[in-house]
Formats: C-alpha cells, sequence, structure tokens
C-alpha cells in the first residue's frame, strides 16, 4: 500500500480502499499469492503451457461451481452435482451409442441437447422436492447424490460407459483439446458461463430475485415474489451447469465411470465458498467462483510441481482450504 | 466499602453514573444517572423509542455502554456479558419471550443450569422446583407441558419463573404485562411487591401508566434517550406522566381528523377463518377510511390480515370493490391493490444485508426492467424520490438497510410498498420502535392516504395510536372480533373491555395487592 503515497489524493483513494469489499477482493488476493508461491517452487509453473493445462482442467468445476453460485446465494445446496455429472455423462454416451439418428454430427448436436435436458430434469427433481417437499435441501441432495451414483452404476454394469464409435470420438475430442483464438475451447467455456451467469445473476430481475431469497426468504415472500419458483430455478440452472461441464467432459475420456464425478460437490462447494459467496445465501460472486476453481486445480498443479505434500493427499488440502476459507470470511465480515 | 451494615441502606444497589450508549454515529441514549434502592420498585417510562430497553440492556450487561459507568453497592463494575450480571445478582426478565418452544416448561427453567443427580438430570426434582416457582407466581402449570403448548401469557409467566430461579438482588422487568391480561397483570404485580418486600431492587419497565403508578415507589422518564425526570410515584398523575413522556401536547401528535370516510366499501369480508389464529371475522373498509385493528397481543389480528392478503392459508368470502376475490398468493393482492406492510420489519418487511435501491424495488421489480435487464438508472432516480417523498435520513445513499434507524426504515418500507400503487394499505405496528418524530410523519402520512381516497386499515397495540387516527376501531380477542368502537365510544376504557372480555374496576384491580 506504499504506492498510494504517490497519488496526490491519498485521502480518497484510501476511502475508495476502505469501501472495498474485502471478501469480493480476498479470493483474488489469494490467487495472486498462489501464482507467486507456484513460480518460487518450479518455474515452469508459469509457462503459459503450465497455465493453459490449469485452466483447461479447472473447467469442469468451474463450471458447474457457476450454477452452485446461484444455489448457495439463494440459501441452497447441492450435494448431487458430481454424481449428476456421473449420471449425464453416462446417459449422454448410452444415447451416442444408440444410433438413433442419422449422421455422426446430427448424432452429437442432439446428443448435447439431451444431456442439458438431462441435467435440467435433474435439477427440477432436487428444486421440486426441495421447495414442494419443504425438506433440508442437505437431505435431498444427499439422496439424489446416491440416487443418481446408483443407476449410474446400473446403466454401467458395474463398470464403465465408453463411446463406441471411433469416427464420433474424434469428432468430438476438439471440444476439449481444441483451441480457438490462442485459448483452449473449455477456457472459452468457463468465459462464456462466467459472463451468462453475471449477467442473469446482476443484471435481471430474477438475479435479484436470487440474492433477496438468499438474504431473506420472509421479506421475498412479503414482497410478492415467488420464493418456491426462484429457489427451484437456481438447481435447474445448476443442472445445466452441470450438463455444460459433462459435455466438455465426455470427450476428454469419451467414457464415464463409476467414479466419474466423485468429489466434484466438495470441489464446486469449496470453489464458491472460497469465492466469497456467503454460504448462509445473500451475495453471489461469480467471478470470485471462477477464481475459486482455478486456485483448487493450482493448488493440485503446485502439488505435482513440487513433491513438498505427496499430490494423494491433494482431498485433505482441498478440504483444509474450504476451512480456512470460511475463517476468513467470518473475520472479514466482523470487521465490516 | 459498602461492609458497614448501617451504611449500606443508604446505598444504591444499582447505579448508573452518566452514561451514553452510540450505535455507530447514532447516540441513542445520552448521559443517564440513576440510583436504584434495595427494597425499591423504580419504574422507567417511555415512549417507544425513548431508549428504555436500550437503558435496560447497558445495566444488564447486555450492552457496554460507550461512556459513563455502571455500579453495584457504589463499585464500579463492568460486566462481561448477562451471565457475569446474574452470578453478582442481577437479572432481566426479557419482554420477548426467549423459550426453547419444544422443551417442557421445568427443562425451560432450569436450561443451562439443570440439576444432577450424579451423571443423570434429577427430572423429578426439576419438575417438582419448577411447580412450586410457577405456583408462587400465581399459575398452574404442569412443568412436564411442552411449551409450545403454553399461551404467550404463560410464557411469560415461565420466563419470570426462569428469572427468578438465579439468586437475585435486583430484577428488571422489561414490559412484562404487554401480553398479560388484567388478572394476569394483578398477579405479576403482587408477586413484584413480594420481591420487593423481600428487599429486592426491581426495575419496572412500562408504558401502561395507571400500571406504573399502582406499583412504582419512583418513576423515571426518558425521552428521546435523555433522561428527562426522577420523581416520587406518589407526586405524579398518570396525566403528568404522559406529558413529561410525550414532551407536548399529545393533542399536536395525531393529524386533525378529517371525515375522509366515504359510504363506499371497497373491502367485505365475511366469515373469515384462518385456522389456528382467527375465526368467522367479518368486517367493511370503506374509501378513505382509517379502520384499526386493536387487541392483546395474540388475538388474531396480524394472522387475519395476513390470511386476507394471501400471505397465510385462510378460508372465506372477501369482495373488493363488490367482486368476489380470491388472493392465494400476496402476488395476488397486490395486483389488486393491496398492500400489506408488515410489523416485522427487519424479519419480514426489509432486507437488512442490502442497500436502499434494492430495498426500494424489490417487489415491483418488474416496473423497472427493460426485457431482462435491470435498468439501474431509473431505479437510482426513484430512490431519489422517495429519499425526498418520504423524508428518509441516510448519511449515505449506499447504506445498507440495517444501518437506517427504526424510523427511516418503516420509511423506506413504505416508499417500496407505496410503488405498488395501492388503494388499500394495511399498516401492522406503523410506529413500533421509532422516534416520536418520525411517529408525527407517519401518521400525517396514513391521514393523507386516507385523503386521498385510499383506505388504511392500522393494526396496532398502541392504544392511544388507534384512538388518535382512526375513524373506527374493530377489537379481536382469542381469534374473534368482539366489538366494534367509533366516535365518541373510542376510549382506552372502552377497548380494553372488549380486547379482555372483563370489565374492570381499576382502582380495585391495582389496590388488590396492597393489603
Amino acid at each position: 500500500m506504499t504506492d498510494t503515497k504517490t497519488i496526490t489524493d491519498t485521502r480518497g483513494f484510501g476511502r475508495k480502499l476502505a469501501d472495498l469489499d474485502k471478501t469480493a477482493v480476498a479470493p483474488f488476493l489469494a490467487l495472486a499469492a498462489l501464482f507467486v508461491l507456484g513460480a518460487l517452487v518450479n518455474p515452469n509453473f508459469l509457462s503459459i503451457d503450465n497455465l493453459l493445462n490449469v485452466l483447461t482442467r479447472s473447467s469442469f468445476i468451474a463450471i458447474i461451481a457457476i450454477g452452485a453460485t446461484f444455489v448457495i446465494s439463494a440459501g441452497g445446496l447441492d450435494l448431487s452435482v458430481g454424481s449428476m455429472a456421473a449420471l449425464v455423462a453416462g446417459i449422454m454416451i448410452l444415447f451416442l451409442n444408440s444410433g438413433a439418428i442419422d449422421g455422426d454430427m446430427a448424432m452429437l448436436a442432439t446428443g448435447i441437447v439431451v444431456a442439458i435436458g438431462v441435467g435440467a430434469l435433474a435439477g427440477l427433481l432436487n428444486g421440486a422436492v426441495i421447495t414442494i417437499g419443504k425438506i433440508e435441501p442437505f437431505i435431498v441432495t444427499l439422496g439424489t447424490m446416491a440416487i443418481f451414483r446408483s443407476v449410474t452404476v446400473w446403466l454401467a454394469d458395474g463398470g464403465s460407459i465408453a463411446m463406441k464409435s471411433i469416427a464420433m470420438r474424434n469428432m468430438f475430442r476438439p471440444v476439449y483439446t481444441g483451441v480457438f483464438l490462442g485459448l483452449p475451447i473449455p477456457v472459452w467455456v468457463i468465459i462464456a458461463a462466467g459472463l451468462l451467469g453475471a449477467f442473469i445473476l446482476y443484471k435481471t430481475s430474477f438475479g435479484r430475485h436470487v440474492i433477496a431469497v438468499g438474504s431473506n426468504e420472509d421479506v421475498a415472500k412479503y414482497s410478492g415474489i415467488h420464493v418456491n419458483r426462484v429457489r427451484a430455478m437456481t438447481y435447474i440452472i445448476q443442472g445445466i451447469c452441470v450438463a455444460i461441464a459433462v459435455v466438455v467432459y465426455v470427450p476428454r475420456l469419451g467414457a464415464a465411470t463409476t467414479t466419474t464425478g466423485m468429489l466434484w460437490e466438495l470441489q464446486a462447494i469449496t470453489a464458491v465458498v472460497i469465492g466469497g459467496t456467503a454460504l448462509r445465501g445473500g451475495v453471489g460472486r461469480i467471478w470470485g467462483t471462477i477464481c475459486g476453481a482455478f486456485m483448487l486445480e493450482i493448488v493440485g498443479n503446485i502439488m505435482v510441481l513440487s513433491n513438498i505434500v505427496s499430490e494423494y493427499l491433494i482431498g485433505a488440502v482441498q478440504g483444509t482450504i474450504i476451512i480456512i476459507a470460511m475463517l476468513v470470511q467470518r473475520t472479514l465480515q466482523k470487521k465490516k | 466499602m459498602s461492609d458497614n451494615p448501617t451504611k449500606a441502606a443508604a446505598v444504591p444497589v444499582l447505579e448508573a453514573r452518566g452514561i451514553a450508549k452510540a450505535f455507530g454515529p447514532v447516540e441513542v441514549l445520552t448521559d443517564i444517572s440513576l440510583r436504584v434502592m434495595p427494597g425499591e420498585v423504580h419504574a422507567i417510562i417511555g415512549e417507544n423509542g425513548a431508549g428504555k430497553s436500550t437503558l435496560m440492556k447497558l445495566l444488564s450487561g447486555h450492552l457496554q455502554p460507550t461512556r459513563g459507568t455502571v455500579a453495584m453497592d457504589g463499585e464500579p463494575v463492568s460486566f462481561a456479558g448477562p451471565v457475569d450480571a446474574e452470578h453478582r445478582g442481577l437479572v432481566l426478565v426479557h419482554q420477548e419471550i426467549l423459550l426453547a418452544p419444544d422443551l417442557t416448561v421445568a427443562q425451560n427453567i432450569f436450561m443451562g443450569r439443570e440439576l444432577k443427580r450424579g451423571l443423570m438430570v434429577n427430572d423429578r426434582e426439576m419438575n417438582r422446583q419448577s411447580a412450586e416457582a410457577v405456583q408462587s407466581l400465581g399459575a398452574d402449570i404442569d412443568p412436564t407441558t411442552q411449551i409450545s403448548r403454553l399461551s404467550i401469557a404463560r410464557r411469560q409467566l415461565v420466563q419470570i419463573a426462569r428469572a427468578l430461579q438465579v439468586p437475585h438482588r435486583v430484577v428488571i422487568f422489561d414490559e412484562p404485562t404487554a401480553s398479560l391480561t388484567p388478572f394476569e397483570t394483578e398477579a405479576l404485580l403482587k408477586v413484584i411487591r413480594d420481591l420487593r418486600d423481600r428487599g429486592v431492587a426491581i426495575l419496572y419497565i412500562s408504558h401502561r401508566l395507571p400500571e406504573v403508578g399502582a406499583i412504582a415507589d419512583r418513576i423515571t422518564v426518558l425521552r428521546d434517550g435523555k433522561l428527562i425526570a426522577t420523581r416520587e410515584a406518589s407526586e405524579l398523575q398518570p396525566v403528568d406522566m404522559a406529558r413529561l413522556m410525550v414532551g407536548r401536547d399529545m393533542s399536536k401528535l395525531y393529524p386533525e381528523r378529517e371525515d375522509t370516510a366515504s359510504h363506499q366499501n371497497v373491502l367485505e369480508v365475511q366469515n373469515f377463518d384462518v385456522p389456528g389464529y382467527a375465526r368467522d371475522a367479518s368486517f367493511t373498509l370503506r374509501k378513505g377510511e382509517i379502520l384499526g385493528f386493536a387487541g392483546l397481543i395474540g388475538a388474531g389480528r396480524t394472522e387475519l390480515l395476513e390470511g386476507i392478503v394471501g400471505l397465510r392459508t385462510g378460508h372465506g368470502e372477501v369482495k373488493l370493490n363488490g367482486n368476489p376475490v380470491k388472493f392465494k398468493t400476496v402476488r395476488d393482492s397486490m395486483a389488486a391493490g393491496i398492500v400489506y406492510l408488515s410489523e416485522d420489519r427487519k424479519g419480514k418487511g426489509l432486507l437488512l444485508a442490502q442497500d436502499l435501491r434494492t430495498n426500494l424495488t424489490l417487489a415491483t421489480l418488474e416496473k423497472f426492467t427493460r426485457g431482462p435487464l435491470i435498468e439501474r438508472k431509473r431505479e437510482d432516480n426513484s430512490l431519489d424520490k422517495a429519499i425526498t417523498d418520504f423524508d428518509i435520513r441516510a448519511r449515505r445513499r449506499d447504506l445498507l438497510a440495517g444501518q437506517l434507524s427504526g424510523g427511516n426504515q418503516q420509511k423506506l418500507l413504505l416508499a417500496k410498498m407505496m410503488l405498488l400503487e395501492p388503494s388499500i394499505v394495511i399498516i401492522d405496528e406503523p410506529t413500533r420502535g421509532i422516534d416520536i418524530g418520525t411517529k408525527e410523519q407517519i401518521y400525517k402520512f396514513i391521514a393523507d392516504l386516507a385523503k386521498a381516497g385510499k383506505s388504511v386499515i392500522v393494526i396496532s397495540s398502541e392504544m392511544q395510536e388507534l384512538i388518535g387516527i382512526c375513524h373506527r376501531i374493530l377489537v379481536m380477542r382469542s381469534s374473534r372480533i368482539v366489538g366494534e368502537v367509533t366516535g365518541e365510544a373510542m376510549t382506552e376504557d372502552e377497548i380494553v373491555v372488549y380486547a379482555t372480555g372483563v370489565k374492570i374496576n381499576e382502582a380495585e384491580l391495582y389496590s388488590a395487592g396492597n393489603a
């Protein structure tokens, strides 16, 4: 902060600095700190190739976490996203293998629509049971987490569901490996999903209603907002985001297995929380969430590059990060 | 210093020495000095928002003063919290009910200090002692009853019993009779006299003046956060108390009553039921009329009107301008031009953690959108207009609603609901927790609404307020509308008769305990 001395109107700047919401800035500062740490540990970390690789690999969690930002800022929670991803991937591949439509291209396009439809339906199921049944989201999505996983295992007959057509695989692969204007396609998908998510959450009345419901459900109700409709809609958005992540994920391996999407719910919720969204609802930060997803992947990357901590402990490190992030959020909010 | 027993009698057991409390830049209490002697009932009176509850929280360790000190037995003390204060023998009986609804009476009374036998809780002994404690308050409640099955008045008694379980030298009662019937009030006043006779110091907060006159030895009057006077109770008549509390001629508080009510019925309600809260309610509201709903807390007023506007399940006939209507959700009634402003401003009216603009437009966002996009510029213009029209005083435009004073929150809530351009406005407890200046503004605003041909329903526990502004008052008791008072008959006595269902001789009531 010594730089402020060079600015003539230091008081104005200081005031602006004090006005900045610290919970909004914290994730980006943490990301910068991780960059420094990464560079110190291994000079290769800052290479363009490594960074683009990290970004690409973070895309599944980043896209799912954008949906989770809606659910969580409306005061909800979705633990089923990992299992849902496996289910959507399984059904999508089964459809692609069915040969229901002539032409690989038409088949792939329809497959993507099917995936998004299945994701939206799965989200609607979560949302409907939570709002109509008036059951805690934690319990409902814990239940559907088991249901989605189990159905996937059953569909896969305990093994994996792989794309049969080599031609279609080759056609689909660029969605994960392709590069457009110097950036990998999955990174473009993150950017597009982020822009759309931010537009909906910050600029539309639906987004305002999401924040209102998460801020105080009673006030929203007394203001004439259809609380249940808004909450259910956030789960549908979550389902669609899961499906988009699946569309990016399937071409990577061309298969869904019984362990696809394992612990993704942990990573998605962690990304949202370290991005500055309040777990109790009422605050949503799309760009913070994406930043959080990057951080998780970078931490993994640094662990691989460094040999300081075994990469098998990645889950433990991510678990620790979410707890620390909550502590930091709590402290920053108290100071406000 | 208080070792000497002869001197001890003259030392106040609890003392405030020039204490003040500020929340942010707003000082809500200024330089209060007060001495409470053992064996004295010291009443604190004042309008809502005068600072009574804040003072009590400072004296009982719930809040820390920004200036000044609290002393016990002449020694300055600084309570770490309410528990610390309790250890020193100072207990506060809260105005709100703070009990666990799913636990029994005995479990609540002993919560946090359960009696044990070995490793296990001694339920039998706790039940026995609880029954005794409740009986000593003149009530007969089975100690194994769940709190959720008790009436508000009985919960209040359990709460008092719980407070008195702690060894106490000073007991603070914060509006203990707000939800009690005259008979229950009488029993409570007797308990307080017994405590006093045992040498306990009592601080008694209320704005029911006859009751204060009957129980207090000394009376301290607060107004706008300042101590106006401390007098012997015998020197003050209720009329004098009211004058000191308000600090001006009461008649100026309310706008000139104009006969704005027409003969045209805008709202007709027939045999309306809200399960568990209101039964068989029928009433009409005329164009330009201000209609009051009086009754004790828990009589079902709020729930009846919430039922009518679609915030709760309710059944019955509702006609709007002669046409039958059925509001399934509050959205429907809003669309029909009826708005309801909740008594619970902080819990149901405003998003405290969001800014003024977000709050203002929340119920009418569709008016501020083009396509899917919110037009922030138009929202800002609307906020400018609201700030001027409703005289909302905020230091900065980007404040959060929770940072406004109670009065400004109420004005913001009014502004928000008026954006719906309603023809019928229902306001629940319009001036609760609001300073007197803002009260006057709100009364004027309500009168202006009626003058402009709108109809207003005011639900209030402040009988004076209803009498001051309404054309007609309906009284509810135990879920039913039991009476209507108009014109000359609009007096506090008349309302109390309907609200409690008993005609009481006040003199008889308050002398009963003195024998």
